[in-house]
């Protein structure tokens, strides 16, 4: 009930905001946030910006017909949820298909953890630490993933990764839990 | 300000969430960020269109090559097999020839004998027949 009215009056704030706002305004704004999205969820640095690029293609075609019920940020990853499953769709239809070309190693992800003031044996630790999650996030389904990573990398409440995903609360919530508990059985698997 | 803190624990999984798992997320998080920006900021390396030109001849020169090479080493191994095909036929032709040549010349070499013998045998005077069977039974001995 409350979410619902909060729901409301967001989307009328929103809706005042994004009248105003210019599309390209809103492309510097949450580009890097849909191609971060794409990236950890592909793993392929190629396919993430073509991913971008089709995201923001339709997103451009389509805008005069945003009607701004949600924010732009929640309608533009839910167009990019949309071209992420459908990439995946064609994929395992071409079955024959060499995959994934450009598709980095399991750790190479953890190559890019900012090294702060931690002493290298520190930063050794975070790295295997960085590896065991990206394999765990690996093996969720694809749902699950998106769901782990719109919460875990993009920090997104529940209510906006239900509205993104198109599931319920309590939908997001159940696949969020099943993507912990495997992570977590991940990380102390290795223990 | 972690997750948990942030949302509450709106999930039952976040409310058992240990330091561990935490940083784990934490550290995860700040590689895909740091990973992204690097990303999004590599420099990009754009292919002149010449350049893209020539390489898109040079692929169609290599695939005419192989195509036209394809079908010369087509045309030629089927010349081949013509060849060996012929030729196989031409000698097969030949011993057939050297074979009826060979019952021919067996069978005239049969013939004149048995001529000769008949010539022979008629050419014994009725006088010497008494000898001639003579002959004929120590040999059959």
């Amino acid at each position: 009930m409350a979410a619902g009215t909060l729901e409301v009056a967001m989307s009328r704030s929103t809706a005042q905001e994004i009248a105003a706002e210019d599309f390209s305004a809103v492309v510097t704004k949450h580009r890097p946030q849909i191609f971060r999205f794409l990236l950890s969820s592909t793993r392929d640095v190629d396919l993430a910006e073509t991913l971008t690029q089709e995201c923001l293609l339709k997103a451009h075609r389509n805008w005069a017909s945003f009607r701004g019920e949600s924010s732009a940020m929640t309608w533009l990853m839910r167009i990019a949820i949309n071209l992420q499953k459908d990439h995946w769709r064609n994929r395992r239809m071409q079955f024959w298909r060499k995959t994934q070309v450009n598709s980095v190693e399991l750790d190479e992800a953890s190559d890019w953890l900012p090294s702060g003031e931690s002493s290298v044996e520190q930063q050794l630790l975070a790295r295997e630490r960085v590896a065991q999650v990206s394999k765990a996030v690996e093996k969720l389904s694809e749902r699950q993933r998106t769901v782990f990573l719109l919460r875990y990398v993009e920090e997104r409440e529940l209510c906006e990764i239900a509205q993104m995903t198109g599931l319920s609360e309590g939908t997001v919530k159940a696949h969020l839990s099943r993507a912990l508990t495997r992570v977590r059985a991940e990380l102390g698997g290795k223990r | 300000m972690s997750i948990k803190d942030k949302t509450h624990g709106e999930t039952g999984a976040e409310d058992e969430m240990t330091p561990d798992l935490e940083l784990a997320l934490r550290e995860f998080r700040q590689s895909v960020h740091a990973w992204s920006e690097a990303a999004m900021n590599r420099p990009r390396l754009a292919v002149p269109p010449r350049r893209r030109l020539w390489r898109l001849a040079a692929g169609w020169a290599l695939s005419g090559l192989l195509i036209v090479g394809g079908l010369s080493a087509g045309v030629f191994e089927r010349h081949r097999q013509q060849v060996t095909i012929a030729q196989a036929r031409m000698a097969e032709h030949e011993r057939l020839a050297a074979e009826q040549r060979l019952q021919q010349a067996r069978l005239s070499d049969e013939d004149l004998l048995a001529k000769v013998d008949v010539d022979v045998s008629q050419a014994v005077p009725s006088a010497m027949e008494p000898l001639a069977q003579l002959m004929a039974e120590d040999e059959s001995k």
